[in-house]
């Protein structure tokens, strides 16, 4: 009993801080732009298929995951020239459907490029080593996740609160126009958004990349709905709610996995969703409020 | 509310659909009888997401979604009893015993498709622009899911075949011609303005007291009930599909077509299907010639939706109100002088306002 309540609660606690990591990327980019990014996605897929690219090579497993994630980051800043700048002034339906379809134009080059054959990725050896606690088999990688996201997350926090860039990020997604009128350089500030976006996701796509093992050109649609959803219930105007809304996403997925019955489990995602439905009912701007938004509702 | 020149737009639309249908005819044998059905349903298709997101402003992803439901409720239904017990033994026995025509079939897979949306969707219509086009997106999931799962309706993942033929050449040009005037009635009629204002000034609409959930809520219902009817025109069609011909890649074309025609009229919606139609068949042929020569050491695939998607950044950027911009096209400025005469000469003074 003890055993399964441990396993729960890790479970959670790893996956929700997944998706937690998810959201944000996601959201840094929408508090700043009020844009949705569905290119998200595709980051992970990039990071995925740089490594298996750099599959074979002598370089030790770290390394070719920060080049990776550097792939991610560069991918990031390429999809905000491309789908982003031109358009951002004309019209906010045009950057929702740009950035789609600079999300098929990649994942389209992959399977032109590459192949639409799933493809193995390199993992590292700690990632199949398991822990025991309490008479449950615990994966190390799960335990090596939430680590991972705390620290990040409390390293992102400090750079928020305490340095120059983070008040100016800040200032940015509060009010565009006064931030730029008193000296914060507004591309810069994008492109610097777009880049930490990257880097969650870079850094989400080796944990992903160690629960499925292999890279298929489709990859980036789940985390990208998960950001997507978890952002909506925890509120798209605040940081703290994409954390809350990934973490309570989570919550309820891994919940419906361990009460659904057998024939059931299959339409997990359907009930997911009818439970989002109903939050959405009782508070349409979800669970965190942000500043206030001079936007339409 | 009816204008003169709405009369003449569709005529002007209704031509295009005519000349196809004349031209496949004589030119095209088999082949051109498929790219003009294909390309009549997908009209059906754009028109009624144009219904929605040209009136609303509210970008929707789960319009294939419910072409799905058409799909699949019309195909069902209308198989013969002996069929059904060999396509899908695992049915439900009520399901089973019900056996109708495929034109009814198209009415109830457009009233199902309906249904559904005005069930899921009144709670959605209160958010935000962000959050509804994500909740769309993920609605698009859901159905796409539903239809992979429900082994005992849609044959799960694996292919339904055995569906009824019964759609012709003539048969979607004329629903197409219907939908034509259905979107127009809808843009022109007091709901359709309504939204519309509701698109442009959410704060005015509301202080003058109309119920804006409720107006993009009847956009959105009709815009299923035509994504239903085109999903089992295209089921009867095609006699045979899977869960996979409804989601993000169809998504994608039928998004295309429309934000290149230009989302804010029934025009764009009628231009951009036949210009990317073109287009589509045109790189079709080269990437299957170039397959056949050989050129490069591995067969190209996804060269076309590569092409379509770099022309869809290309317009938003250089034309982000697509090919026609806000005006029907008896309204164009260019054209003014040729209609004139409709109006027995005289530019009436409220004529100044789009439509």
């Amino acid at each position: 009993m003890l055993g399964t309540i441990i396993q729960f609660v890790i479970d959670v606690l790893s996956l929700g801080s997944l998706y937690a990591l998810m959201a944000l990327g996601l959201v840094i980019v929408y508090g700043i732009l009020k844009m949705v990014n569905f290119a998200y996605g595709e980051l992970i897929m990039v990071a995925g298929y740089s490594l298996y690219l750099l599959n074979g090579s002598p370089l030790p497993w770290l390394v070719m995951a920060v080049i990776a994630i550097v792939m991610a980051i560069l991918t990031g800043m390429l999809t905000e020239l491309v789908a982003f700048r031109p358009v951002r002034e004309k019209s906010v339906t045009a950057v929702l459907i740009t950035s789609f379809a600079f999300s098929t134009l990649l994942q389209n080059a992959a399977l032109l490029f590459i192949s639409p054959r799933a493809r193995t990725v390199p993992l590292p050896d700690i990632f199949t080593r398991t822990v025991e606690i309490a008479g449950v088999i615990i994966p190390l990688r799960n335990l090596l996740t939430i680590v991972c996201a705390v620290v990040l997350l409390a390293v992102f926090a400090l750079i928020l609160k305490r340095t120059m860039l983070g008040i100016a990020l800040r200032a940015a997604a509060s009010q565009f126009t006064m931030a730029r009128m008193l000296g914060v350089p507004a591309n810069l500030i994008i492109s610097v958004a777009f880049a930490i976006s990257g880097l969650f996701a870079g850094i989400v796509a080796m944990f992903w990349l160690g629960r499925i093992g292999s890279v298929v050109p489709g990859i980036g649609l789940e985390p990208l709905l998960v950001a997507f959803i978890a952002t909506v219930i925890g509120g798209m105007r605040s940081l703290v709610g994409a954390v809350v809304g990934g973490f309570l996403l989570a919550l309820i997925d891994v919940s419906l996995n361990y009460l659904l019955p057998q024939n059931l489990l299959q339409f997990r995602d359907a009930f997911t969703f009818t439970m989002v439905i109903v939050l959405l009912v009782l508070r349409p701007e979800g669970l965190v409020r942000g500043p206030a938004t001079g936007q339409r509702t | 509310m009816f204008h003169s020149k709405m009369f003449i737009t569709l005529i002007l639309l209704v031509l295009p659909v005519l000349v196809v249908v004349g031209f496949a005819d004589i030119l095209g044998g088999r082949l051109g009888d498929r790219i003009a059905t294909t390309l009549f349903i997908n009209l059906i298709l754009v028109l009624g997401l144009q219904v929605f997101m040209g009136n609303s402003g509210i970008l929707s992803f789960a319009h294939i979604g419910f072409m799905g439901i058409g799909a699949y409720t019309s195909g069902v239904l209308s198989m013969s009893m002996q069929m059904k017990s060999m396509a899908l033994p695992d049915l439900y026995p009520v399901i089973q015993a019900i056996e109708i025509t495929p034109f009814e079939g198209m009415i109830v897979g457009g009233l199902v498709a309906a249904l559904v949306a005005a069930v899921v969707s009144y709670p959605l219509m209160r958010l935000s622009d962000a959050a509804a086009v994500i909740t769309s997106f993920a609605l698009l999931v859901v159905l796409h899911t539903i239809m992979v799962h429900w082994n005992e309706v849609t044959n799960g993942p694996r292919t339904l075949f055995g569906v009824q033929g019964g759609t012709t050449i003539y048969s979607s040009a004329a629903v197409a011609t219907v939908m034509i005037v259905v979107a127009m009635m809808y843009k022109e009629s007091r709901a359709g303005i309504l939204l519309r204002a509701v698109r442009d000034d959410e704060v005015a609409v509301g202080a003058i007291g109309a119920d804006i959930s409720r107006l993009r809520w009847q956009g959105f219902v009709l815009s299923a009930f035509m994504a239903g009817v085109a999903g089992s025109v295209w089921a009867h069609f095609i006699t045979s599909f899977s869960p996979a011909a409804f989601y993000l890649h169809e998504t994608f074309v039928i998004l295309g077509m429309l934000v290149i025609g230009g989302a804010a009229t029934v025009s764009g919606a009628v231009l951009g299907t036949f210009a990317v139609t073109a287009a589509f068949e045109g790189l079709r042929s080269l990437e299957n010639a170039i397959n056949i020569a050989e050129l490069f050491p591995k067969p190209l695939v996804g060269l076309t939706e590569v092409v379509l998607a770099c022309a869809m950044i290309g317009f938003l950027i250089l034309r982000p109100g697509g090919l026609i911009g806000n005006y029907e096209l008896a309204a164009l400025p260019r054209f003014r002088g040729l209609f004139r005469a409709a109006d027995g000469g005289r530019d009436r003074p409220g004529d100044r306002s789009e439509h």
